[in-house]
């Protein structure tokens, strides 16, 4: 079983949720974000999402976007993301680590060389935004070969229809994206997410995570009570984007810890 | 699978092509691809799209015989399909109609559009108040400035132009904002793109519409000419005005088909817009095709002295005629399309689009190697008004 799959195990026989944060690789600096990894598992990550830095990143809102410009200007590339994987690695052999990205880098690569480039870094899962799985054209089987989760989204917009096809593709975790929009928009009608997890785990044993307008403990904790995982993504990036320098781990240290004390709320 | 029967039912041409977007568009990209195919067999739809066509577009717009300018560059006859004489300007109306017409049975009241050169906004702006429809049309900041005429023309038109400041502020920049806002407001929204690029169907669907370019053409020549033309040269950013003249010509096997992207500084100087040139497949924008990317997958930013053809990838279809063989593609430079644009104003009394200008610059160099018996049509996609600021500043002019 996948460290993806083992963290689930081990968080449900302890009644508890997972919390994933999301930096993006190379952001503030190339040389901060194996330290912040770091400081995220001691304040309380279960997995860590780790954006790789793409120049058209579609899917994202201006936050995300700004933080992918700065990496690019650091000059991270795929590559180097791999190796920030592999650093990180030397000292924690269980947090696993999902990356997320565009198609073009990965396809650059070559799915193959990738996957097992990817594997030998110490990556568990990968979620590239821009392939459905009706796309996927066995990447995602290549990644499963390679040992890795591969990890697909779902949305208010999926009919009940595509979540089957969706869900045979998937491996790890669902990501179900709780708003229309891009990362980083507002306001979670939690209802409307209930009542959405209800029909995905209708079908599908896989766990669900949510992400998309989590920005504090409280929605984090709304969030934990009906999922088994709450990405923050923006709210973290924003928190590295306005630190004073030198200030930056401490600064996301704080706010994951209180992410953290509202998933566990959930569970009291 | 013949050439013409292409994209197969996921929008793929070969390798090219196909939906690669986030889990949200997936819902809306099928509902259109529905929606098409209902109304591409409804006569109703067809008979409306027509009437609006001739009645308010002008066609069909005529090819001309360029004969001073013929003379002057010695060799082939060059006739010009004369796009930049329809309404409003240039050939993306044919596009905009179609797709109003799409989001109007679909219910949509509000239409988004991204631009380059502006030529596809106040396409979109033209239907939307045709159509009354609200219209919000991204534009790249870099794009905004140099293209102030258009900005103004869509504003008059009552379509509220938002300027993208992220990235290299050009037409890739406002596509990613566009895609950002239909993402956000779907369920409401109708984003009529602006080339026969992006995720399925839209490659298949802007062909579709632009194909009465070519469809004219095969008409038009014999009574000109008796005959087919030798060799069709159309200008490729995105590659609409292109695919439109070249889809109808596939199966005319004695057509030469001619693409020409923008060479900016010139290939060797990598500063330029020619990804089927120097590029390689990737990635961008719900599709995949030919990229001009680096050695991490990331995109590179484009230079041209046209911003209708600033665009780091090109429509699937014209990856796929490239690798078959079917059409060839060459890069024309700023300098050449300057001068091929100061030629046509001069000899023949046409102001024609600098985009439009890089098609003209490579029947320039292609003429004289051609006897004098033998034909070049150009697609001369639109008229230069929009341009004459750029083209004063490069003369050292101010207006």
């Amino acid at each position: 079983m996948s460290r993806i799959g083992q963290t689930f195990i081990a968080l449900k026989a302890h009644n508890k949720k997972a919390l994933i944060p999301f930096i993006t690789a190379g952001d503030p600096g190339k040389g901060l974000t194996v330290p912040l990894m770091h400081a995220l598992v001691e304040a309380g990550a279960d997995i860590i999402e780790l954006g790789v830095p793409f120049s058209d990143p579609m899917a994202d809102g201006p936050v995300i976007q700004r933080a992918s410009e700065r990496a690019l200007a650091n000059k991270v590339g795929l590559r180097d993301v791999l190796a920030m994987t592999a650093e990180f690695r030397k000292i924690n052999t269980t947090t696993p680590v999902v990356l997320m990205g565009y198609a073009n880098p990965v396809e650059h690569m070559g799915y193959e060389t990738f996957a097992q480039a990817a594997k030998e870094a110490g990556v568990d899962g990968v979620l590239t935004v821009d392939i459905p799985p009706e796309e996927s054209h066995g990447v995602a089987d290549v990644f499963k070969a390679a040992g890795l989760d591969p990890i697909f989204l779902l949305s208010p917009t999926t009919p009940e229809s595509r979540v089957e096809q969706v869900v045979a593709a998937a491996g790890g975790f669902i990501y179900y994206v709780s708003l229309k929009g891009v990362t980083g928009s507002a306001n979670l009608d939690m209802d409307e997410v209930a009542q959405k997890i209800a029909m995905i785990r209708a079908h599908c044993s896989l766990p669900v995570g949510v992400g998309f307008g989590i920005r504090d403990a409280a929605t984090a904790e709304a969030v934990a009570r009906i999922a088994d995982a709450v990405v923050v993504g923006s709210r973290i990036v924003s928190e590295i984007e306005t630190a004073p320098e030198g200030e930056v781990i401490n600064r996301v240290r704080t706010l994951v810890q209180d992410l953290r004390r509202g998933v566990d709320a959930a569970s009291k | 699978m013949k050439l013409t029967d292409l994209p197969d039912s996921r929008g793929h041409f070969g390798p090219y092509g196909g939906i690669f977007v986030a889990e949200t568009l997936m819902a809306a990209l099928d509902e259109l691809r529905v929606e098409y195919e209902k109304a591409r067999q409804d006569p109703a739809f067809k008979a409306e799209f027509e009437y609006e066509l001739k009645h308010y577009v002008g066609r069909p717009s005529p090819v001309y015989h360029a004969k001073r300018l013929s003379e002057q560059y010695g060799g082939a006859q060059i006739f010009l399909k004369r796009e930049d004489l329809i309404h409003p300007g240039a050939h993306k109306i044919n596009n905009t109609i179609g797709q109003a017409l799409l989001a109007r049975r679909m219910g949509k009241k509000r239409v988004i559009a991204e631009t380059g050169a502006g030529q596809h906004g106040v396409a979109s702006a033209t239907v939307a108040a045709r159509y009354g429809m609200e219209c919000v049309v991204y534009m790249g900041a870099e794009d905004v400035i140099r293209q102030a005429p258009n900005v103004f023309r869509m504003k008059l038109l009552g379509a509220t132009v938002v300027p993208v400041s992220s990235g290299s502020k050009t037409l890739k920049d406002a596509l990613n904002e566009a895609m950002r806002d239909w993402v956000t407001n779907v369920e409401s929204t109708f984003y009529i793109l602006g080339t026969a690029a992006g995720p399925h169907p839209y490659p298949m669907l802007v062909r579709d519409f632009q194909c009465v370019i070519g469809r004219e053409c095969i008409t038009q020549m014999p009574e000109l000419t008796g005959r087919q033309p030798d060799v069709v040269i159309a200008c490729v950013g995105g590659g609409s005005n292109a695919i439109g003249i070249f889809h109808p010509y596939i199966p005319f096997e004695g057509v030469r088909l001619i693409g020409v992207e923008a060479g900016g500084s010139g290939i060797a100087s990598g500063r330029h817009a020619a990804p089927l040139s120097a590029g390689t497949p990737g990635v961008l924008h719900g599709f995949r095709s030919y990229l001009m990317q680096d050695e991490n997958g990331q995109i590179i930013e484009t230079h041209s002295v046209s911003a209708g053809l600033d665009y780091p990838g090109v429509g699937p279809e014209h990856s796929y005629l490239k690798d078959a063989g079917r059409a060839e593609y060459v890069a024309i430079n700023d300098d050449d399309a300057l001068a091929a644009f100061h030629d046509l104003c001069r000899y023949e009394g046409i102001i024609p689009a600098l985009e439009s200008s890089h098609a003209v610059a490579h029947a320039k160099k292609l003429a004289p190697t051609l006897g004098r018996d033998q034909i070049i049509l150009v697609n001369l996609s639109g008229r230069g008004d929009k341009d004459i600021d750029t083209v004063a500043k490069l003369s050292g002019i101010t207006l």
